[in-house]
């Protein structure tokens, strides 16, 4: 390689260089700056700040969750397998928010630990699957859990 | 012959008119292949492929977010890669393949951004957040768009591949960013469904369309960037005695064409 265009390869190399070096320690001090919304640990925990605006993430507990029968008032718990967060919102809930599934919940926390939520996103996961394949799953899952109590 | 110590056959495949010649020889069954993998793809994807279990069928859009966003990426490589080569070797081409991925890209991207906004509404219940993943890939919009707009910045066409080729570098870092933004961070946008080191989390009869999909943009991809790649070596050796032989015999076949057409 001709020495001239071997320096403006190494120039070129120490650009990319450079750059990834300043953005990723630019990246390293923001961290969870970059996160978009706190853990149920985190708010528990008092990690998270009190009386600002925020968004709490994890999945919604089987059996948590509570409509009013005359409003949209809705309470549902979050957890993250650590903490649990209870969730107050009043309003349409996504189509795909259930229980089991991931939600996201923006709002303030009060001072029971609640957090009273003003929008309400689903966090859906990253597996597809046909009906049929998910039903035929559910019913061998279904089917196992009573074989093991059988067995009890 | 030695590839590595002889540097001939590099600068060969570096000339504009070996380019344009050879490229037109391939283009029609470059752009018959295209056309067949893509509507296969499409038609596989969308009327064949089972429904989600969860989404139904709002989830076909993955059919064009998918591919869309992997050539956003990619061709953004490919893009600052030819940057490098022209700004090591001062070869022309490569400046021009530059210059050419950045739209492409850049609508790439854009569709990219759009069909997940599509698809943001019916399932996370908005259209649009400011998580990494998003954010980042707006950043890479706006990346392509400097490139693009460096391109028409300077008089001088040397200075404008240049620098275009410098932003292009600088912005490569964000490539890695936007891949692992969904592990680095807690996003609403959901972890890759297609990973490197594991089996897919789809369904093979929802993923064999999906990859065909990918193959069909890659192939569409190669087929815009070498009809805009061919565009601009036009424009840019309009002045040389190959260019106008080229443009004189079009017009003459074109009057003979005409005459014939006015008998």
């Amino acid at each position: 390689m001709h020495p001239l265009r071997k320096q403006r390869l190494q120039l070129v190399i120490l650009l990319v260089v450079a750059t990834s070096l300043v953005v990723g320690l630019v990246l390293y001090m923001l961290r969870e700056n970059g996160n978009f919304f706190y853990t149920p640990a985190e708010i528990i925990g008092g990690e998270a700040p009190r009386d600002v605006y925020l968004r709490a993430g994890g999945m919604v507990v089987d059996g948590s969750l509570q409509r009013a029968e005359d409003s949209l008032w809705v309470q549902f718990k979050v957890t993250d397998g650590i903490e649990t967060l209870t969730v107050e919102y009043s309003g349409i809930l996504p189509d795909l928010f259930a229980e089991g599934e991931a939600a996201i919940a923006s709002g303030i926390v009060d001072d029971n630990l609640v957090l009273q939520a003003s929008e309400i996103l689903a966090k859906h996961d990253e597996n597809y699957t046909p009906p049929e394949v998910a039903d035929a799953m559910n019913e061998a899952y279904k089917q196992k859990q009573e074989n093991k109590e059988g067995s009890l | 012959m030695n590839l590595f110590s002889d540097w001939t056959w590099f600068h060969r495949l570096g000339s504009p008119r070996w380019f344009y010649q050879n490229s037109g020889r391939w283009l029609p069954w470059l752009s018959v292949v295209t056309l067949v993998v893509l509507a296969t793809g499409l038609v596989w994807g969308l009327a064949f492929a089972p429904a989600d279990a969860k989404q139904g069928n709002s989830f076909r859009i993955i059919y064009i977010h998918v591919p869309a966003s992997f050539l956003a990426l990619a061709g953004y490589y490919i893009m600052a890669i030819a940057g490098a080569v022209g700004l090591i070797w001062k070869m022309k081409l490569s400046y021009m393949v530059m210059k050419s991925a950045a739209p492409i890209g850049a609508v790439l991207t854009f569709i990219a951004l759009f069909t997940g906004a599509v698809w943001g509404k019916p399932t996370w219940g908005t259209y649009w957040v400011w998580d990494a993943r998003i954010t980042s890939m707006l950043i890479l919009l706006f990346l392509y768009a400097g490139v693009m707009a460096l391109q028409y910045a300077y008089h001088s066409v040397d200075a404008a591949s240049k620098a275009g080729a410098i932003l292009a570098l600088v912005g490569t870092v964000n490539i890695p960013i936007i891949y692992k933004s969904v592990d680095w961070w807690y996003t609403l946008h959901q972890p890759a469904t297609i990973k490197l080191t594991s089996a897919p989390s789809m369904h093979p009869d929802m993923f064999q369309p999906l990859l065909v999909m990918i193959a069909g943009f890659y192939l569409f991809y190669a087929l815009v960037l070498i009809l805009q790649t061919r565009n601009e070596i036009l424009r840019r050796e309009r002045n040389t005695s190959w260019v106008r032989e080229l443009a004189a015999a079009k017009m003459t076949t074109n009057t003979i064409a005409n005459e014939a057409k006015s008998e």
